[in-house]
């Protein structure tokens, strides 16, 4: 069975006058972890939304499978999960409701599948509340439901531990190791260590951008 | 659980959405989520019924004078109430995230969010529509001419509603877009300004109103064609 | 090897020289041209037989009109170069377009008004060809408006783009107006296939006028193009060797 791969070739990615990636080079295989560090302003979040596809760089390529992603966006972006800053949830919504229309637009999803995910995360008392009235560490659990049901190859992550207690962020490193081990990729960007144990984690740094002076 | 027959590691649980199954669901999505904030469903009406209500106080109470400039009246007050409940087609998407996640599904950008926009006409245009004969009453319509103003208002604001979502799309990043958006909105609105108070007008005097009516079905399909492709293309640009 | 003029195209030190040199020629040519079809125009041509001389705002009003056109299907078609190309460049031609093919719009609106005062007793009426053009100078403040909207540049070229190539439907509406509809104003003359009906004491100027406003245009376009790499660029390096004296 052959395992997926990701690579990033040769990244340039400005924004505005700043040159945030210069020249990226590297590649991620099935089962294999990607933590991306730096402070803020280094291009964590930049990189991370180009590889989801929704940034353009200036030069270089990203692959898939061997295929540059530009060649069938929306299959790659089918066959991903990005979570960014804040948890994509809408505060009308109940946590029901909002995941059963973030996964029910890419894939038919049972109740039974939909009640199991959200009380793994915890979220058995409060998941038909409006999101607006849920915590952000809730919130976040939310998300990660949603995450664990999606059923896709790659998952890239800003910041997942963000406003979890202790026992939230075991659950990320408990989800992330079991993506690893079903043969999926994570990019990850985290400011501290990713709490995944004993898997294949491989680390970046990412200094901040250089400002004008482009050749 | 479905037997994956690719070699992908990591099958995808359940059978994938169809277009037409993830368009829907938007369309439910966004009108669920417009009843928990009805209040915002009933500014635009209102604001009609105010605008309705200013040509007479500014002009004369005479019907026999309001009802020369009915149609105008009706459709210039539709139009700018139109424009104004635009502000919250992608507003709140936007805000929250969740229209990034519309443009990560996988699915077809343009079809979500033409899902959406018909979910605003819905939510907008439609009762917009089943207002007008009551305003159009208080301009001197004559009873018989309510038939013919729901239909013209009903198929100008589905026009009006595509229109307006390539200004939405676009000014998405954009504060206090209020203004700029009538700028891009309004004069692109215009054919059917000129078709639909045409329509109305024929309407209110007993005539045939059909062949404005055509046109205004015409910029409608067209509206549906390109419109949607204009607004995925913009709010792309918003999202890099 | 017929790609590398288009290549070349695309960068902004090879453009920035090239509209230097390319400038003072049609600048000067256009100077002529303008020149003689005013004169041609103004002085030469006979009085028409039914207008005597109030036709010869013609002279620019005609011209004016139709740049307000050209210029906008330029801008509309290099943003649309720009967008799917992803061409630095074209953005920034579209962006140098913008205010010039405004002024040409006001410029045809107001000839026009005071052309119809005389012909048609009304500085103002609502007929489609006039009502359209006036929409246009809508749709050219729209672009300026969502241009200045955004921080990013990028951002701004981008969107502006989507908007110059959906409004380019105006274009053709505003051209076939007067032969679509019962218009007030006047069927075309000069852009009809077979002889035209105007005398050529009169057409010359009149074509001198219309080629010289296209020169114009392109010599101004040059001139706030270079401003605009000029800007665009001003952190690269190779804006301190073009720079210096």
């Amino acid at each position: 069975m052959p395992a997926r791969t990701l690579q990033a070739e040769n990244l340039h990615l400005w924004r505005g006058d700043t040159h945030v990636l210069r020249g990226l080079r590297w590649s991620l295989s099935g089962g294999e972890c990607l933590q991306i560090t730096g402070g803020n302003g280094a291009g964590k979040t930049s990189l991370l939304r180009t590889l989801a596809g929704l940034m353009y760089p200036e030069e270089g390529r990203i692959l898939w499978d061997g295929e540059d992603i530009r060649r069938d966006l929306p299959g790659f972006q089918g066959d991903l999960a990005y979570i960014g800053h804040e948890p994509p949830l809408k505060l009308d919504l109940t946590a029901w409701e909002n995941l059963h229309y973030w996964i029910g637009v890419r894939r038919r999803l049972g109740d039974a599948e939909l009640q199991q995910a959200l009380e793994r995360v915890g979220a058995t008392d409060w998941l038909n509340r409006p999101v607006r009235t849920l915590s952000a560490g809730q919130k976040r659990r939310v998300a990660l439901a949603g995450l664990a049901l999606m059923g896709v190859s790659l998952w890239l992550l800003d910041e997942p531990t963000t406003n979890l207690d202790a026992a939230g962020q075991r659950l990320v490193g408990a989800l992330i190791e079991e993506q690893l081990a079903r043969g999926g990729l994570v990019v990850a960007a985290m400011h501290h260590e990713l709490p995944v144990s004993g898997a294949v984690l491989r680390r970046m740094e990412l200094s901040a951008g250089l400002e004008a002076g482009r050749a | 659980m479905l037997e994956s027959t690719s070699a992908v590691s990591v099958p995808i649980r359940g059978p994938a959405t169809s277009a037409l199954g993830a368009a829907q669901l938007m369309l439910a999505r966004d009108i669920r989520l417009a009843f928990r904030k009805r209040g915002q469903l009933i500014q635009p009406l209102a604001f009609f019924a105010i605008v309705t209500t200013l040509f007479p106080l500014g002009i004369s109470p005479e019907l026999s004078r309001l009802r020369e400039v009915a149609p105008g009246v009706l459709w210039v007050a539709a139009l700018l109430s139109s424009v104004l409940a635009l502000e919250f087609l992608f507003r709140d998407d936007a805000h929250d995230g969740t229209l990034e996640q519309h443009a990560l599904s996988g699915q077809s950008l343009t079809w979500l969010l033409f899902a959406k926009t018909v979910a605003h006409w819905l939510l907008t245009g439609l009762p917009l529509s089943l207002m007008a004969p009551l305003a159009g009453l208080s301009l001197g319509a004559p009873v018989g001419s309510l038939g013919g103003i729901v239909v013209s208002v009903a198929l100008g604001s589905v026009a009006l509603s595509l229109i307006g979502s390539i200004g939405a799309a676009l000014t998405l990043g954009v504060k206090r877009s209020g203004a700029l958006l009538s700028l891009l909105t309004l004069p692109l609105s215009m054919p059917v300004l000129i078709f639909g108070a045409r329509a109305t007008e024929l309407a209110m005097k007993g005539a045939g109103f059909a062949p404005p009516l055509y046109l205004l079905g015409a910029l409608a399909v067209l509206g549906v064609t390109l419109a949607p492709l204009a607004a995925a293309a913009a709010v792309r640009i918003n999202l890099e | 090897m017929a790609w590398t003029w288009f290549h070349r195209l695309a960068s902004p030190p090879h453009v920035y020289g090239l509209a230097a040199r390319l400038t003072p020629w049609f600048a000067w040519i256009a100077a002529i041209l303008i020149a003689g079809g005013l004169y041609g125009g103004l002085v030469l041509a006979p009085p028409d037989y039914q207008q005597g001389d109030d036709f010869r705002i013609i002279y620019v009003h005609a011209p004016s009109a139709w740049m307000s056109l050209m210029v906008y299907t330029t801008m509309a078609v290099s943003a649309g170069v720009g967008l799917i190309w992803r061409m630095k460049v074209a953005h920034a031609v579209a962006a140098s377009c913008a205010a010039i093919g405004a002024s040409f719009t006001v410029a045809a609106l107001v000839t026009g008004s005071l052309w119809g005062e005389r012909m048609w007793g009304t500085y103002w009426a609502w007929d489609p060809r006039l009502t359209f053009e006036l929409i246009l100078l809508f749709q050219y403040l729209g672009y300026m408006g969502l241009r200045s909207a955004f921080d990013d540049l990028q951002r701004a070229d981008r969107a502006s783009a989507v908007l110059a190539v959906v409004g380019v439907v105006n274009v053709p509406i505003i051209h076939y107006s007067v032969i679509w509809w019962n218009s007030l104003h006047q069927a075309p003359s000069v852009m009809q296939l077979g002889k035209p009906t105007m005398p050529p004491s009169m057409l010359i100027p009149l074509l001198m006028m219309f080629l010289g406003f296209t020169l114009l245009f392109v010599a101004l376009l040059l001139v706030r193009l270079r401003a605009e790499i000029l800007n665009r660029e001003r952190t690269a390096s190779w804006i301190r060797e073009a720079v210096s004296p």
